[in-house]
């Protein structure tokens, strides 16, 4: 069905008409996709705790106004509501509240700025302390170990961060060895528990650390600025990495740890080695250290052969001289034999017992006796007297 | 938790094996020697390969009690 609608240009056919949710719900995708977190700067008007928790307020500086929200859990971690007129930093998603169409801000964390001052005031000190003791030289930096066996996560035991940690460290090696020394990384106790857990981590036959949690606000990471955790953590024997899952802020143990992670999930992935590639590595030379040997044992064998042509070779060239010696010295064997010699008409006389008779007195008259002439023996005898 | 005898790590078994690989390849090793460095690289292999097929085991919570004795419980993930 075609409407006629009244635009001067050609118009929108009527499944292109949208409804006013939908163009509310278009532009919301729009904003969120292209606009993250941001900070920004401006000073708390129309200030209005409700009965639910939840906070509204207008932040304007000379130029402009914007409405804002706070949900309860983030106000609740806010403290003290903020005076009307104070001037804050706000951490916020700019959106569009569909119901109404109006665009504002989703606050997480509210900061005023004179804290904030205060805070990076600490933050620098902090820092240059630990600058001052070489905890920050990066000569003190340790590699982490190719194949670790055992990786410790200090960090809190039910959060996103040593979820994110198991997942990974196993998804890239199955057989890793995980443990976790707990420890609440935000609140008054955060430190000295991160303290007491990094020095836990001294007395574990671990491999390498990960202390971190996962993304939070900026005030959410002041523990892992804490000069004590700082120095607890420099203490470790192992190679570090601090993940404290902020991708813009850096905390001083991100300093101070071997390795610095954007996220836990990072921190595993630097942390354990992929199983797979290894095993094709092992493959590789698996396939190599047959291949090695097999070429060995045909090049020996190749030399065997020409060896054993060279063998026999040698063989029959003692062979055919041998067969030359033998024939030479049979021709002469036969020029030596007796027979010989009878051939020429001698005749050799032996008495009864096969002696050789040689003299006169062998012959006594009448005593019988053999000649052996050329062709065989005569039967004699002397004459008698 | 230590083992009694400490074995090589497995990045010490690879390295030893691409070398022995190495020597393989050249042809100045005797067949003895090939032999013995054969050998030795299948044995390295296989514990390579034991320890790259190790199952997963379930992740633990180090917990110290009130005298400093450690306890390893299983933890929930």
């Amino acid at each position: 069905m075609n409407l006629s609608l009244p635009f001067d240009r050609p118009g929108p056919v009527a499944d292109e008409v949208w409804s006013v949710a939908e163009v509310n719900a278009a532009v919301r995708g729009l904003i969120e996709r292209e606009l993250g977190p941001v900070w920004v700067r401006g000073e708390v008007t129309s200030f209005k705790a409700y009965a639910s928790g939840h906070w509204y307020f207008t932040l304007q500086d000379a130029g402009a106004q914007v409405r804002c929200a706070m949900w309860r859990a983030f106000a609740q971690k806010a403290g003290a509501p903020p005076a009307e007129g104070t001037e804050v930093y706000a951490l916020a998603t700019p959106g569009l509240w569909e119901e109404k169409g109006e665009f504002r801000l989703t606050v997480t964390t509210l900061l005023r700025t004179d804290q904030v001052g205060l805070q990076q005031q600490q933050l620098e000190r902090t820092k240059a302390a630990l600058a001052r003791d070489g905890l920050l030289d990066p000569a003190r930096k340790r590699a982490l170990p190719p194949f670790p066996r055992t990786l410790v996560m200090v960090t809190s035991p039910d959060g996103a961060a040593l979820r994110d940690v198991a997942k990974v460290a196993r998804a890239r090696w199955p057989g890793i060895r995980l443990l976790v020394v707990g420890a609440r990384v935000q609140g008054a106790e955060a430190p000295a528990e991160l303290v007491a857990a990094l020095r836990l981590v001294n007395r574990l036959d671990a491999d390498v650390c990960i202390v971190g949690r996962g993304g939070g606000a900026r005030e959410d990471l002041s523990a892992f600025n804490d000069e004590a955790v700082c120095r607890a953590l420099a203490e470790v024997r192992i190679p570090t990495i601090s993940a404290v899952g902020h991708e813009t802020d850096v905390a001083l143990t991100d300093l101070v740890a071997d390795v610095r992670a954007a996220t836990p999930s990072a921190a595993a992935q630097l942390a354990v080695p992929d199983r797979a590639e290894v095993l094709h590595r092992a493959d590789a030379l698996a396939a190599r250290l047959a291949g090695g040997l097999s070429r060995r044992t045909r090049l020996l064998g190749e030399r065997l052969a020409r060896t054993g042509d060279r063998l026999e070779a040698a063989v029959q060239d003692a062979l055919r001289s041998r067969r030359h010696r033998l024939e030479r010295a049979a021709a002469q064997l036969v020029a030596l034999s007796p027979l010989r010699v009878l051939e020429r008409g001698y005749a050799v006389p032996r008495g009864p017992d096969g002696r050789v008779l040689r003299r006169r007195a062998d012959f006594p008259p009448g005593a019988p006796f053999t000649l052996r002439v050329a062709d065989g023996d005569v039967a004699a005898r002397t004459e008698p007297s | 938790m230590t083992d009694p005898t400490p074995q090589p790590s497995l990045g010490e078994e690879l390295r030893a094996l691409e070398e022995i690989v190495r020597r393989l390849e050249q042809d100045e090793t005797d067949l003895d020697t090939a032999l013995r460095l054969f050998e030795e690289g299948v044995a390295r292999l296989r514990r390579a390969r034991a320890r790259l097929g190790e199952a997963e085991s379930a992740v633990q919570q180090v917990l110290a009690d009130a005298r400093g004795e450690l306890e390893f419980r299983d933890a929930a993930l």
